[in-house]
């Protein structure tokens, strides 16, 4: 099994859950279950072109799969999958 | 750096950092012979300002364009209800001041803008980034990289917190990661809500603050291990801390193997958002506050729809049929296309973005968007309504 973190903008479309399960041995493999799971995700992490959208940056452990090997990171049972994005909040509102 | 003195009065109040044996006097006088500016007098600013006010950093500058509202006190805890409507730049410093008498601190009360970035920030050393939306996050990491700053960022939403150290200058001269590392674009508007519209909890920018004072004290001073090439994220809710490492990315415009950012830009476009009058608007018909009240006493028959979220609903509301922003696309059969009807939210800005795309997708051609939202009306037609 692997967990894939969500992060607090994208709760809204997986039911408010902070993680998710999926079973999956690359990281391509592991956002594709999730938005199986949650279609409306999609478009918020893939672009047209089904690539990771620049604003968001995934995980594996500590690392930034751009350092690895990209979606076709491979993954092992227990792994744990971050979503990063970007968020600004801070001084007003 | 030995020609920084310290007064009698500056040691007692320094004592307890001069007895630490790796901060000592000599880490007390690089804080006195600091120059500091903290962006943003906000959640974050607070914090941030108070502690490295009381930990004797020589010079602070503070910008920020904004007055305070009552609404900020629920995090801002620099201020009081009696300066509600000032200038937070004037209202912080008159407190920091008496904080500590021994620092020198400078106000800017203005926008952080491309214009006037370079000018205020090369006054500094460290830049401390507490803002609240991401043109300016961009603003302020360009102008940071381009003049050689650390820029110690944090960033809050709802229970979750970020903070790293960006741009970090390494003993052997090298820099660390920056913000367009991490994050090379910004998300589409209206993906993520701004504090003001997703809310935020309002402990979070204390603790989020208080670990970037922390970093700009370990960047001045030396002291430990700054949080350069790694994020920190703190989700308050479940209280899981983690720690991810970040990498120069070669394809950065600003510091990669082939800039082609040499400059600041408008980040308003950079960040996809319409100048005001933008086109993106101009098919959206909108009435104003007072309209819909000519238009409710004279009963026209026209239909109010609130696409806010129901928690906010039971906050203050209009009566208006509740329809939240992610779920108006179910309930067509709710919105009629045969009367007018009139769309609000809090400010006027999802309810354009529904309007948007129920005349786009579905061809309403009666819909008006409510000016300034639920909060226009608070103000100018019912004072008695509480804003939020």
């Amino acid at each position: 099994m692997i967990t894939i973190h969500i992060p607090t903008p994208l709760r809204k479309f997986t039911h408010n859950a902070a993680k998710v399960t999926v079973d999956a041995d690359s990281v391509s493999g592991a956002i594709g279950a999730l938005i199986g799971q949650y279609p409306e995700l999609g478009k918020h992490l893939l672009d047209t072109d089904q690539q990771i959208r620049r604003f968001v940056r995934i995980y594996v452990g500590e690392e930034d799969i751009n350092q690895l090997s990209g979606a076709s990171t491979q993954l092992k049972p227990g792994d744990a999958v971050s979503i990063i994005p970007a968020i600004a909040g801070g001084s007003k509102g | 750096m030995s020609e920084v003195q310290f007064s009698k009065q500056e040691l007692e109040r320094y004592s307890r950092h001069l007895i630490i044996p790796e901060f000592n006097i000599a880490g007390q006088r690089k804080l006195k012979a600091a120059k500091v500016l903290v962006v943003g007098t906000g959640g974050l600013g607070a914090p941030l300002l108070q502690y490295l006010t009381a930990a004797g950093v020589g010079t602070i500058g503070i910008v920020d364009f904004d007055v305070v509202d009552e609404s900020n006190l629920q995090r801002q805890v620099l201020f009081t209800v009696d300066d509600v409507g000032k200038p937070k730049v004037e209202v912080a410093k008159q407190r920091l001041e008496k904080l500590n008498p021994h620092i020198t601190f400078k106000a800017y009360n203005v926008a952080l803008t491309s214009e006037n970035a370079l000018d205020i920030i090369r006054e500094y050393d460290v830049v401390a980034d507490g803002t609240d939306n991401f043109p300016t996050r961009y603003l302020v990491n360009d102008a940071c990289v381009l003049l050689g700053k650390t820029n110690v960022y944090a960033s809050i939403f709802r229970f979750e917190g970020q903070a790293s150290v960006f741009n970090y200058a390494y003993p052997d001269g090298t820099r660390g990661p920056n913000y367009r590392d991490l994050f090379p674009s910004p998300p589409p508007p209206g993906l993520v809500p701004s504090c003001a519209e997703g809310g935020v909890l309002g402990v979070l920018p204390g603790i989020l603050g208080s670990l970037q004072a922390n970093e700009v004290i370990k960047v001045i001073t030396g002291v430990g291990d700054p949080l350069a090439g790694r994020l920190f994220l703190f989700d308050a809710a479940t209280f899981e801390t983690r720690i991810l490492k970040v990498a120069p990315d070669p394809a950065n415009p600003i510091s990669g193997d082939n800039p082609t950012l040499t400059e600041l830009i408008d980040y308003e476009e950079f960040c996809g958002i319409p100048a005001q009058n933008g086109e993106q608007t101009s098919d959206i018909r909108a009435i104003d506050v007072h309209e819909l009240k000519r238009r409710r006493d004279a009963a026209d028959g026209s239909v109010l729809i609130d696409v806010r979220e129901p928690y906010e609903y039971e906050i203050v509301n209009l009566q208006g049929r509740l329809i939240p922003q992610n779920s108006v696309e179910e309930h067509l059969d709710q919105i009629p296309s045969d009367v007018d009807v009139i769309v609000h939210c809090r400010s006027g800005k999802r309810s354009a973005d529904v309007i948007k795309v129920l005349q786009s997708k579905y061809g309403y051609q009666n819909l008006y968007n409510l000016d300034g939202g639920i909060l226009a009306w608070a103000r100018e037609v019912d004072t008695s309504l509480p804003t939020y």
